[in-house]
C-alpha cells in the first residue's frame, strides 16, 4: 500500500510533466492535423535553454528560497521565450510553405526538423548527458510503515510539490486563453473549419503561428520541469517524450486540451508502475504497446469527438 | 544608391526599403534568440558542477549570415516582379515535359542498369568504390521494398527498419543456433520478417495515415528495445558477431583446395567476395524492381494504388482494404527482411544500434526525396543521399544535420520528390504519363 502511493505520487508527477508537452500536439493537431513530430525536440531545446540559464546564473542548492524561486521563475520566462522563438520559426520556415500540399509532406519536414534540432544541440552543447546537482531539496513524509523489512517511508519532495502546482497553474491559465480571449476563440474556430474562419475575418495563419508558439512555450515548461526532477539532460530526450507525449494526445483524444492532461497522468502512471511492479527496462516498451492498443481500441480517445469520415 | 533609383533603374523590381529593414530586424532578433542562447553559450562540465563556455564570435557570425542571407534573397529573389516568380505552364505543355521525362527515364534505366552491371570491372573502381556501391545498392533495394508500402499503397511507415532488424537478426541467430547456411536463411528471413509484418499490421492497419505512422514508428522502437534487452538470446547492446559469410552457392571464398579461387582457376584475391556481395544484392534489388513491378500489374497491385488514392470508393467498390493493406505491408516487410539478411552477411556482425529510427527516417526520406511510387526516383535519391554521405564523411558531426536540412530544403522545393511523373499501370489506349500535380496522391487514410 506505502509502496503504491509512492508510485501514485511518482506517477503523477512524470504524468503532469508529459500532459504538458502532450498539450502541444493536441493543439496543433486540432488545428491542422498534422502530427508536429518536432515538438518533442522543442522540449529538449527549451530543457538545454533552462540549464544554460540555471549555469548563467549560479543557482546551486545553497540558494536562498526566496531567491531560487526568482530565478526559477526567470529561467521559466527565458526558456519559454526561447522555445516559443523556435516553434514559430519552424512552423514558419518548414510547415507553413507546404500548408496545402499533400497530407504526408509536413509530417516528413518535421522529422526533418527533429534531426536537425537533435543534431544542432549535439554540436552546439555536446553529445554528453548533463548533470545538472539537485537546486530544490526537502519534501514530507506522509506517512511511514515500519516492519520486519526495514522502515518504508512515503514521500513528496518540494519538487514534485513544484511540478503539480505548476502544472496545475499553466493548465489553468492556458485552458482560460483557450476559453476566453479572441486567441483562443480564433483558434476554435480555426480547428472547427479554417476556410470558414478565414472568411469570418480571423487570420488563420497567424492562429496557427500562435498556437505553435503556445505549444513550445508549455514544452519548455516540461523541459525545465524534466532537467530539475531528473537532474540529467541530453540531445535525445526530445524523442522518446515525445512520442510518450502524443500517446499521451491520442488516449486522451486528440483536439482536446483536458483530454490531454487526463492522457498524460495516464501514461505516466503506467509507466510508473510497470517500473515498479515489471521491468524497468521494457518501460518503453509499455508505453510504446499502450499507444498502439489505445490507436486500435479507442481512436477518439477518452475525451475526444469521434470523426465523421467525409467522402 | 536610394531605394527609388533602384526603381528606376530597374522597373520591375518591388523594394519597400521600410519593409526590408523591418523584416530584417525581426530575423535578427529571431536569429539572436535561437543562436544567441544556444551557440553563445555552452555547459561544460566543471568542478562541483557545470560552468558555462561562451563563444560569442562564432554565435554572432551566424547570426549575421542569416541577417546578410536574409537580405541576399530580399535584394535577388523577393524583389522581381511577381508575375515573373513563378510562370504557369499550360497542361499539354505540362503533359509533354511529362512524357519526355518519362522517355529520357527509360533510357536513364537502362543506363543505370549498365553501369551498375560493369561497375566492379571499372580501372578506377577500388574497394572504397566497391563498398559504397554496396551500401548504395542496399539503400536502393530497401527503398524499393518500402516504396511498395508508402509510394503504391499510400501507408506512411516510420518502422520499416524493424523488418531490416528482424532479416538481419533471423539470419544471425538462425546461422548460430541452428547452423544453417546463408542461401537457406535467406528465403526464411525474408518470410519471416513478411509473417511479423502480418502480425504487427494486422491490428493497426485500420488506422488513418498519420496514426499509422505514429504506431509504425512505435513497433520499431518496440523491436529495438526488445533487441536491446533480451541479453541471452540477442547479445543485447553487445550484439551478435562471427555471423558466416556467404558462400558461392556452397563454395567458400577461401583459400583452400575447394575455395572459390582454386576451382575457378583465380588467383586468390579478398576482392572476390566483395564482387560477389555486390553482384548478390544487386541481384536482390533487381528481383525487387521486378516483383513490384510485376505486382502493379495483377489486381493486388492495382488494388494497392486504388487504395492510395481513395480508400472510401475502395472500400465501396468491395475491397477488403485490411488484406490488401496487409499485403502490401508483408510484400514490403518481406524485401526488408531480405535486405536485412544480406547486411548482416556484409558486416559480419550486427548489433541493435545499427536499425534506429534515424534509418527508417532516412529510407523514408530516400523514397519520398525520389517520387512516391517511382523506382527510377527512388535509385537517384539513394545515390545522392548515400553519396552526399559519404562527401560529408569529413563533417561526421555536421553530416546529419545537413541531411536534416536537406530533407526539409528538398521537401519544400519538390513536395512531390524530384520524379513526381505518375505511369498508369493500366491504361486505354495509349500509356501516357501524368504530371503528379493532376493526381491527388498520399493522402493515406
Amino acid at each position: 500500500m506505502e509502496y503504491f502511493l509512492q508510485q501514485l505520487i511518482n506517477g503523477i508527477t512524470l504524468g503532469s510533466i508529459y500532459g504538458l508537452i502532450a498539450i502541444g500536439y493536441t493543439m496543433v493537431y486540432g488545428i491542422i492535423g498534422m502530427i508536429n513530430f518536432a515538438h518533442g525536440d522543442i522540449f529538449m531545446v527549451g530543457s538545454f535553454v533552462a540549464l544554460i540559464v540555471i549555469t548563467a546564473l549560479g543557482l546551486t542548492i545553497s540558494t536562498g528560497l526566496g531567491l531560487t524561486i526568482l530565478a526559477l521563475i526567470l529561467v521559466l520566462v527565458t526558456a519559454m521565450v526561447i522555445a516559443s522563438v523556435f516553434g514559430w520559426t519552424i512552423e514558419r520556415m518548414a510547415y507553413r510553405p507546404l500548408r496545402g500540399s499533400f497530407r504526408l509532406a509536413p509530417l516528413i519536414t518535421a522529422i526533418g526538423i527533429s534531426i536537425v534540432l537533435q543534431n544542432y544541440i549535439q554540436i552546439t552543447q555536446g553529445a554528453r548527458v548533463k548533470p545538472l546537482q539537485p537546486i530544490i531539496s526537502g519534501g514530507y513524509t506522509i506517512m511511514t510503515r515500519v516492519d520486519t523489512n526495514g522502515e518504508f517511508a512515503v514521500q513528496i519532495s518540494n519538487m514534485q510539490i513544484m511540478i503539480i502546482v505548476v502544472t496545475v497553474i499553466l493548465m489553468t491559465i492556458f485552458s482560460l486563453i483557450i476559453a476566453k480571449t479572441s486567441l483562443g476563440r480564433a483558434q476554435r474556430a480555426c480547428e472547427q473549419d479554417r476556410k470558414m474562419a478565414s472568411l469570418l475575418g480571423i487570420n488563420v495563419d497567424r492562429t496557427i503561428s500562435m498556437t505553435f508558439v503556445m505549444g513550445a512555450a508549455l514544452a519548455a515548461v516540461a523541459g525545465l520541469m524534466f532537467l530539475l526532477y531528473y537532474g540529467v539532460i541530453d540531445f535525445f530526450i526530445g524523442f522518446v517524450a515525445g512520442v510518450k507525449a502524443f500517446t499521451a494526445a491520442v488516449l486522451g483524444g486528440i483536439g482536446s486540451l483536458p483530454g490531454a492532461m487526463l492522457g498524460g497522468l495516464v501514461i505516466g502512471l503506467i509507466e510508473t508502475f510497470w517500473s515498479a511492479y515489471f521491468s524497468i527496462e521494457y518501460k518503453d516498451v509499455a508505453a510504446f504497446s499502450m499507444l498502439a492498443i489505445v490507436l486500435i481500441f479507442l481512436p477518439q480517445g477518452l475525451l475526444g469527438k469521434p470523426e465523421v469520415e467525409k467522402v | 544608391m536610394t531605394d527609388e533609383t533602384i526603381k528606376e533603374a530597374n522597373p520591375g523590381w518591388h523594394l519597400d526599403a521600410g519593409k526590408v529593414a523591418k523584416d530584417l530586424v525581426v530575423t535578427a532578433l529571431l536569429a539572436t534568440a535561437i543562436f544567441g542562447s544556444t551557440i553563445a553559450y555552452k555547459t561544460v562540465s566543471a568542478e562541483g558542477g557545470l560552468a558555462l563556455e561562451t563563444r560569442y564570435d562564432i554565435a554572432f557570425y551566424i547570426i549575421a549570415a542569416v541577417v546578410v542571407g536574409r537580405l541576399i534573397l530580399w535584394l535577388a529573389v523577393w524583389s522581381r516582379p511577381s508575375g515573373h516568380r513563378s510562370p504557369v505552364m499550360p497542361a499539354n505543355m505540362k503533359a509533354s515535359i511529362a512524357f519526355l521525362t518519362t522517355k529520357i527515364g527509360k533510357g536513364f534505366a537502362t543506363t543505370m542498369l549498365l553501369i551498375a552491371l560493369v561497375f566492379p570491372f571499372l580501372p578506377f573502381t577500388d574497394r572504397y568504390l566497391l563498398d559504397l556501391g554496396i551500401l548504395v545498392l542496399t539503400y536502393v533495394m530497401l527503398g524499393w521494398g518500402l516504396n511498395i508500402v508508402v509510394g503504391l499503397a499510400g501507408l506512411l511507415d516510420l518502422g520499416y527498419v524493424a523488418f531490416y532488424a528482424i532479416g538481419a537478426y533471423s539470419y544471425a541467430l538462425l546461422a548460430q543456433y541452428f547452423g544453417l547456411s546463408f542461401w537457406i536463411c535467406l528465403p526464411l528471413a525474408g518470410i519471416l520478417a513478411a509473417f511479423w509484418g502480418i502480425i504487427l499490421g494486422f491490428p493497426v492497419l485500420r488506422l488513418r495515415g498519420d496514426y499509422l505512422a505514429i504506431v509504425t514508428l512505435a513497433f520499431g522502437e518496440i523491436i529495438r528495445v526488445v533487441l536491446l534487452n533480451w541479453y541471452w538470446f540477442t547479445g543485447g547492446p553487445d550484439g551478435l558477431s562471427g555471423i558466416p559469410r556467404p558462400s558461392f552457392f556452397g563454395i567458400d571464398f577461401n583459400r583452400s583446395e575447394s575455395g572459390f579461387a582454386h576451382i575457378f582457376g583465380l588467383e586468390y584475391s579478398s576482392s572476390h567476395r566483395i564482387v560477389f556481395l555486390y553482384f548478390l544484392i544487386l541481384a536482390l534489388a533487381l528481383l525487387t524492381n521486378f516483383v513490384t513491378n510485376r505486382l502493379r500489374r495483377l489486381p493486388i497491385g492495382r488494388a494497392w494504388e486504388a487504395l492510395r488514392e481513395d480508400e472510401i470508393a475502395c472500400r465501396s467498390l468491395g475491397l477488403n482494404t485490411t488484406t490488401v493493406k496487409l499485403t502490401a505491408f508483408a510484400t514490403g516487410g518481406m524485401f526488408a527482411g531480405f535486405a536485412g539478411s544480406f547486411f548482416a552477411t556484409r558486416q559480419g556482425f550486427i548489433s541493435p544500434e545499427s536499425f534506429t529510427f534515424i534509418e527508417s527516417a532516412l529510407i523514408l526520406a530516400i523514397v519520398v526525396l525520389g517520387g512516391m511510387g517511382s523506382q527510377i526516383g527512388v535509385v537517384i535519391a539513394a545515390i545522392v543521399m548515400i553519396g552526399g554521405f559519404e562527401i560529408f564523411r569529413e563533417a561526421e558531426q555536421y553530416r546529419m544535420l545537413i541531411f536534416g536540412l536537406a530533407m526539409v530544403f528538398i521537401m519544400i522545393w519538390r513536395p512531390r520528390g524530384l520524379i513526381s511523373t505518375r505511369i498508369p499501370s493500366i491504361f486505354l489506349k495509349e500509356k501516357k504519363a501524368v504530371s503528379s500535380d493532376m493526381v491527388s496522391q498520399g493522402e493515406g487514410h
